[in-house]
C-alpha cells in the first residue's frame, strides 16, 4: 500500500514527530516520572559507589600489599623455633627478627581493673614496611623502650590515660600511645581480645612466656630486591610445613586479604544490586500507570494515523530519557556514596583507601542502570503497540492483563540474563554470582507468593461482613490493577533485611547469654599452675564463689594418624585433611566421665578394659573426627612434649561449643595424664559484674600469668562488633529502604487519579470527607501491614534458617523488634500516604477532575 | 462522481463464551467525494462499529470496504494508519483532545505526523475560523466542552481529508452548543469538499445529511 501515502515514515528514533510527541506527552507527568526514576537514581547511586569503592579497595590492596603483612616472609609457630630451624632461616640470607603473641591479662593499678588482652612483643625493627599509626604519633617509637601500645576502645573501657601504668605479667610498664591501625590488621575484630604491643625485651621482664603458654612464635624477614620470596617459598615452603611452621608471604597476604575484602565487598555489592532491581520495578511500575493513563491518547494517536511502533517509540524515548538522567545522575551521585564508604567501613579495613575516580565503575553502572530502565520499561511499553484505535470510540474499552506475549517473554529472558550477567560481573567469581542472582530470585519469588497468598486471603475477607470502609480498603488490594506485590517487594525486602539482621543478633546474644542459670559457668580462669590450683580456689571460696569446674590440661601434638606420619601428611599435597587439625597444638583433659555439654554418640565412655598400660582409648569430638577422617577404633599417636603416646579412639561425643565451659577435641582417661606437665583451667558462676572485677582483681594480683574470661565481657564485646557491623549493614539497607519509599510514595502518587475518581464517585453518592479519609486509611494500613507481615515472616523464618543451621543454637525470636516493624512500617506507610494524598477529599469534585485529567 | 467508500456485504460477528454475536450484518453501501451521510439507530444497533468498520479503526468478518480506493481488508495495521493519516479525518463525541497539548499542538498533529512543517500558521487559521483565536494555548482541562469539540473540528479539517468521520459530534453538548457545533462541521465539510460520515441519535442532525442509513439490530433498514 503505497499510492497516495504523502510521504516514507522515518525510522521511530529519526522522526522528529516522535521526539516532538514524548516531549509535549510528559508535560503533565514529568515530575511523577522523575519521581519514580529518583528510585532508580538511587540504585544507580549505590551500585556505582560500591563498585567504585571496590576498585579503590583493590588497588590499596595492591599498592599497600608489603605494609599488609609488615615484612617480605612472616613464619610462626605454636612453639619456640628450634635451633634446626633457626638455621633454616639463616640460609635465607635476609634481615630476621622474632617476636611472639599471647593471650594475657592487663591490669591498670589507676582503676584497680583487669581484663583479657592479646599481647603482642615485636622486635624494634617491625613493621620493616608500613607502619602504627599511634596518638600521639611518637608513641610508635617511644613504646620500644620500656611503654605499652594499647588499643584505644581498652584504654576507653578502663579510663586510662597515656602515661598511666599498666601491669602485665611481673613488669609494670607506661601507656606510651594509643594504638589505631596496626598494617594489616583492622580493628573490628581486635575488639574481641584487645591488642596491646611491647617490645621483645619487655616480654622476658613479665615472665608469662612459659613452655605451656598459649603463645604464637613469630619470625618476619625483610630482603633485598633481588630476592624472590615465592620462588624461595616454593623451593622451602614443604618443609617448613612438615616443620608445622606456618609461612606466609607478601603474595599470600594479599591474596587473603583480596579474598576477604572481595567477601566485604559482595555485602555492599547485593545491597547496592537490590536497590537498582527495586529502581527498575519502579520505573516499570511508573511506566504502566503512566501507559494506564494515556489509553485515550494513544487511541487517539493511533486514529490519527500513527504506526504501532511509532506510538510505542514516543513512550519508549520517554522512558530512555529518564534511564539517560538516572544512569548519569545516579553514576554522579554514586561518586558521593564512594566518598563515604570509607568512612562506613573503616572499622574494617586493614589499610587506608585512597579515594580515587573510577570512571570505569561509573560508566558500568550507568550502562547498566540504562540497560536495566530499558527493559524494565519495555515490558509495561510492549503492550501500547496493540491499543487498538477503536478504543478512541469505545470509551468502555478495557486494558484487561493479558499473559505475556512473545515479545514480552522475550524481554523477561533478557532481563533475567541481564540480571545474571550484572551479578557475575560484579562479583569476580560466577558461582558467587549465581549464588547472589539466585538467592536474590528465591527471596523475591517467597515475597511473591507471600504476597500472593495475602491477596488471596485479604480477598476471603473482604467477602465477610465487615464495615464499609473496611471491605473497601480491602478490596482496593486485590482489585484489578492493585499495586500490592510492587509494594510488598520494595517495602518487604529492606524491612526483611533490616530485621533478620536484628533477629540474628538478639538469637546470637541471647544463645550466649546464661539466663539466670547460676548452674552454668559464666568465668574461666586458665593457665593456672599446679602449685596455684590451691590459691586461686582459695581466692574463689573467700568470696563466696563457687568451682564449678577444676579441668587439668596438658598440651600435645598429633604425630601419627592411623599409622601414617602427620608430617608425611603435610606434605602430601593431595591429603585432604585440613592442615591445621594436623599442626595444632591439641589441649587435652583426662577423666572418665562425660561432660554437661557433651553427648555421646558412639562406642563406650569410659572405657571399660584399661589398666593404665598399653594403647590408651581416647573419646574424640565428632567434628574433628570428620576432619581427620578417622573412625572408632582408630590409632592416633600424640606426642606429649617428647612422649609418644598411642591412642586409639574408643568413643565419640558431640559438644556443644556455645557453652562457656571447657570443651576438648581429645579426652583421655584418668591415669595417664596426671604426672605430664600442663596447667589448669578452673570454671565458676559470678553473679554481677562488681563480683566479677573483684575477683579478677585479687587473682590477678596474686597470680599474674592466670587468664580469665568473663563472659559479660564477651558479651559486651560481641555487642560491639554487632553494632558496628550492623552500622554497615544499616548503611546499604538504606539504599533499599530509600527506593523502597521512593516507589511507596511515587505508587500511591501515579494511583492518585484512581483514587480521586473513586473518592469523587463515593462522595457524588454521599460518602462523607471522613469517610474517604478512613478508606484511604484502611488501605494503607493493609498495604503497610501487610509488607510488614511479609518482612517478619520472612524475617522469621531465615532466622530461624541461620539459627538451626549456621549457628546450631536455640531459635529465640526477639519478639519487641517483630513487634516493632508491625507497627513501624505501616505507620510509615500511612504517612506516606497521607502527604502523597493529602488535599483530595478536601476539593470540590470536579475541581480534583479538571486538575487531574 | 467515484466513491470515496464503498462497503460490501460487511458484518461483524463477536465470539465468546460459546456463542456467536452478530453485531452488524450483510451491509453494502457507497458514499460519493464530498457527499454526506447520517447512520442512525437506537443503542446497540451496529452504527459505531460500522463507523469503526468503514474508518479502518477494526476488521470486519466478512465482507470488504474500499476506502479513498484502498481495500483495507487487505492491509496492516500500520497500513490503514497511514491511510487514515493521508484521507481520514475523526471527530468524537468524547473530543479525544491530547491533554497535555494546548488546543494549537492538538490541531497541527496530524500534519507533523505527516511530516510537514510550516503549519502554525494553518492551524491557527483554523482555530481563528472555529471561533477559538484567544484559546489557541489553552490546555483541554482549559477549555468548556464546545471549545474542545470546536478543537476537535479544527484537527479533523487541517489535514483536508477526503472523508470525515463523525461519533455522536454533539452527544456531550447542551442544544445551543451543539447548533453552533453542527452548523460549524457543516460549513467546514462544503468548504473543504469532504464527505462527512456522521453517527448519531439526533434525527434533527440526521436529516441535514444527504442520505441516511438506519441500522436495526445490525441490518439495514427502510424508513
Amino acid at each position: 500500500m503505497t499510492s497516495g501515502t504523502k510521504r516514507t515514515t522515518p525510522p521511530a528514533w529519526r522522526d522528529p514527530f516522535v521526539w516532538r510527541m514524548a516531549w509535549r506527552d510528559s508535560r503533565s507527568s514529568r515530575g511523577r516520572l522523575m519521581f519514580f526514576a529518583l528510585a532508580m537514581l538511587v540504585g544507580v547511586a549505590a551500585i556505582a559507589g560500591v563498585t567504585a569503592f571496590g576498585d579503590n579497595l583493590r588497588q590499596a590492596v595492591l599498592d599497600q600489599s608489603r605494609s599488609l603483612l609488615g615484612a617480605d616472609l612472616v613464619i610462626t609457630s605454636r612453639r619456640p623455633f628450634t635451633d634446626q630451624q633457626v638455621k633454616i632461616f639463616q640460609s635465607f640470607k635476609g634481615e630476621m627478627s622474632e617476636g611472639a603473641s599471647l593471650s594475657a591479662m592487663i591490669y591498670f593499678p589507676k582503676s584497680n581493673d583487669g581484663r583479657l588482652i592479646q599481647l603482642r612483643a615485636v622486635p624494634d625493627v617491625f613493621p620493616y614496611y608500613g607502619d602504627f599509626t599511634t596518638e600521639p604519633p611518637t608513641a610508635k617509637d617511644t613504646f620500644r623502650r620500656g611503654g605499652v601500645l594499647v588499643e584505644e576502645s581498652l584504654l576507653a573501657q578502663y579510663d586510662a590515660k597515656v602515661g598511666d601504668t599498666v601491669k602485665l605479667g611481673n613488669w609494670t610498664g607506661v601507656i606510651a600511645g594509643k594504638l589505631q591501625k596496626v598494617p594489616g590488621e583492622n580493628i573490628a575484630f581486635g575488639t574481641i581480645a584487645p591488642r596491646v604491643y611491647i617490645s621483645v625485651e619487655d616480654l622476658q621482664h613479665t615472665r608469662l612466656l612459659r613452655p605451656e603458654s598459649l603463645a604464637r612464635f613469630r619470625v618476619s624477614f625483610r630482603f633485598p630486591d633481588t630476592v624472590n620470596v615465592d620462588d624461595l617459598m616454593e623451593q622451602v615452603k614443604p618443609e617448613l610445613v612438615a616443620m608445622r611452621l606456618n609461612v606466609e608471604t607478601v603474595k599470600e597476604r594479599r591474596e587473603e586479604l583480596g579474598q576477604r575484602m572481595t567477601n566485604l565487598y559482595n555485602f555492599l555489592n547485593l545491597s547496592g544490586f537490590i536497590a537498582l532491581l527495586l529502581g527498575g520495578i519502579a520505573v516499570g511500575t511508573a511506566l504502566q500507570l503512566h501507559i494506564r493513563q494515556k489509553l485515550a491518547t494513544v487511541a487517539t494517536l493511533r486514529c490519527l494515523g500513527v504506526e504501532a511502533n511509532r506510538t510505542m517509540a514516543i513512550y519508549l524515548v520517554q522512558a530512555m530519557v529518564i534511564g539517560l538522567v538516572c544512569a548519569f545522575g545516579g553514576a554522579l551521585a554514586g561518586v558521593l556514596v564512594q566518598r563515604a564508604l570509607p568512612d562506613v567501613m573503616r572499622d574494617f579495613l586493614p589499610f587506608a583507601v585512597e579515594f580515587s575516580f573510577s570512571w570505569r565503575a561509573l560508566l558500568q553502572a550507568a550502562l547498566f542502570g540504562l540497560a536495566f530502565c530499558g527493559l524494565f520499561a519495555l515490558l509495561p511499553l510492549l503492550p501500547v503497540r496493540d491499543i487498538p484505535p477503536l478504543a478512541a470510540l469505545r470509551r468502555n474499552w478495557e486494558d484487561t492483563p493479558k499473559r505475556l506475549t512473545k515479545a514480552q517473554f522475550i524481554v523477561v529472558l533478557l532481563l533475567g540474563a541481564g540480571i545474571i550477567a550484572f551479578s557475575v560481573s560484579q562479583s569476580h567469581d560466577w558461582r558467587v554470582g549465581l549464588g547472589m542472582a539466585g538467592g536474590l530470585s528465591i527471596a523475591i519469588g517467597l515475597l511473591a507468593l507471600v504476597a500472593q497468598g495475602l491477596r488471596q486471603s485479604a480477598r476471603k475477607l473482604a467477602r465477610i461482613s465487615l464495615p464499609f470502609v473496611w471491605r473497601q480498603g480491602l478490596a482496593s488490594l486485590h482489585r484489578p490493577n492493585n499495586r500490592t506485590l510492587i509494594l510488598l517487594l520494595s517495602l518487604g525486602l529492606g524491612a526483611f533485611l533490616l530485621l533478620t539482621l536484628r533477629l540474628t543478633e538478639h538469637s546470637l546474644l541471647h544463645g550466649l547469654l546464661p539466663q539466670n542459670e547460676t548452674n552454668r559457668p559464666n568465668a574461666i580462669l586458665f593457665d593456672i599452675q599446679s602449685d596455684q590450683r590451691a590459691g586461686v580456689q582459695e581466692i574463689l571460696e573467700k568470696q563466696g564463689l563457687k568451682v564449678m569446674q577444676q579441668v587439668p590440661v596438658v598440651n600435645m601434638r598429633l604425630q601419627t594418624l592411623k599409622g601414617t606420619a602427620v608430617d608425611a601428611i603435610l606434605k602430601d599435597e593431595d591429603s585432604e585433611i585440613p592442615r591445621w587439625t594436623l599442626r595444632r597444638e591439641y589441649r587435652c583433659t583426662f577423666r572418665n566421665t562425660l561432660g554437661d555439654s557433651e553427648e555421646l554418640l558412639e562406642g563406650v565412655w569410659p572405657p571399660a578394659e584399661f589398666d593404665a598400660t598399653g594403647t590408651i582409648p581416647v573419646s574424640m569430638e565428632e567434628g574433628i573426627v570428620k576432619d581427620l577422617q578417622v573412625k572408632l577404633g582408630d590409632e592416633l599417636i600424640f606426642d606429649v612434649q617428647g612422649i609418644p603416646m598411642t591412642t586409639k579412639v574408643v568413643a565419640l561425643r558431640k559438644v556443644d561449643w556455645r557453652r562457656l565451659e571447657p570443651n576438648f577435641f581429645v579426652v583421655f582417661p584418668n591415669g595417664v595424664l596426671e604426672d605430664a606437665p600442663g596447667f589448669y583451667i578452673t570454671a565458676t558462676f559470678v553473679a554481677t559484674p562488681q563480683i566479677s572485677a573483684q575477683m579478677q582483681r585479687e587473682v590477678l594480683q596474686k597470680y599474674a600469668n592466670v587468664s580469665i574470661i568473663d563472659l559479660t565481657l564477651v558479651l559486651h564485646t560481641l555487642d560491639d562488633i554487632f553494632t558496628k557491623v550492623s552500622s554497615v549493614i544499616r548503611f546499604m539497607s538504606l539504599f533499599t529502604v530509600a527506593t523502597g519509599i521512593i516507589v511507596l510514595a511515587g505508587t500511591l502518587l501515579a494511583a492518585r487519579f484512581q483514587r480521586v475518581r473513586e473518592s469523587v464517585l463515593l462522595r457524588t453518592l454521599g460518602a462523607s470527607r471522613q469517610q474517604v479519609q478512613q478508606i484511604q486509611f484502611v488501605e494503607y494500613l493493609c498495604l503497610g501491614g501487610l509488607a510488614a507481615l511479609a518482612a517478619c515472616f520472612l524475617a522469621l523464618m531465615a532466622n530461624a534458617a541461620l539459627a538451626f543451621w549456621v549457628f546450631k543454637m536455640t531459635w529465640v525470636v526477639d519478639w519487641l523488634s517483630v513487634g516493632l516493624t508491625l507497627v513501624a512500617l505501616p505507620s510509615l506507610t500511612i504517612i506516606i500516604g497521607w502527604l502523597t494524598n493529602r488535599g483530595v477529599a478536601n476539593h470540590p469534585p470536579l475541581e480534583i477532575l479538571r486538575a487531574e485529567a | 462522481m467515484s466513491a470515496i467508500l464503498e462497503t460490501k456485504q460487511l458484518a461483524k460477528e463477536f465470539h465468546g463464551g460459546g456463542h456467536t454475536l452478530t453485531v452488524l450484518q450483510d451491509l453494502t453501501f457507497s458514499l460519493a467525494a464530498g457527499a454526506t451521510c447520517a447512520i442512525v439507530g437506537p443503542s446497540g444497533s451496529g452504527k459505531t462499529t460500522l463507523l469503526g468498520l468503514c474508518a479502518g479503526l477494526d476488521q470486519p468478518t466478512r465482507g470488504s470496504v474500499l476506502l479513498a480506493g484502498h481495500d483495507l481488508g487487505k492491509l496492516s495495521e500500520d497500513e490503514r494508519a497511514r491511510v487514515r493519516r493521508d484521507h481520514v479525518g475523526f471527530v468524537f463525541q468524547s473530543f479525544q483532545l491530547i491533554p497535555t497539548l494546548t488546543a494549537l499542538e492538538n490541531v497541527m498533529v496530524p500534519k507533523e505526523l505527516a511530516g510537514e512543517g510550516q503549519v502554525h500558521g494553518l492551524a491557527v487559521e483554523l482555530l481563528t475560523k472555529v471561533g477559538l483565536k484567544d484559546r489557541l494555548h489553552h490546555y483541554p482541562t482549559q477549555l468548556s466542552g464546545g471549545e474542545q469539540q470546536r478543537v476537535a473540528l479544527a484537527r479533523a479539517f487541517i489535514n483536508r481529508p477526503q472523508i470525515l468521520f463523525a461519533d455522536e459530534p454533539t452527544g456531550n453538548l447542551d442544544g445551543e452548543t451543539s447548533d453552533r457545533i453542527v452548523s460549524m462541521l457543516f460549513e467546514l465539510n462544503e468548504a473543504a469538499g469532504t464527505a462527512l460520515v456522521l453517527v448519531t441519535h439526533n434525527l434533527e442532525l440526521a436529516q441535514r445529511a444527504q442520505t441516511t442509513i438506519r441500522l436495526r439490530n445490525g441490518r439495514r433498514v427502510e424508513e
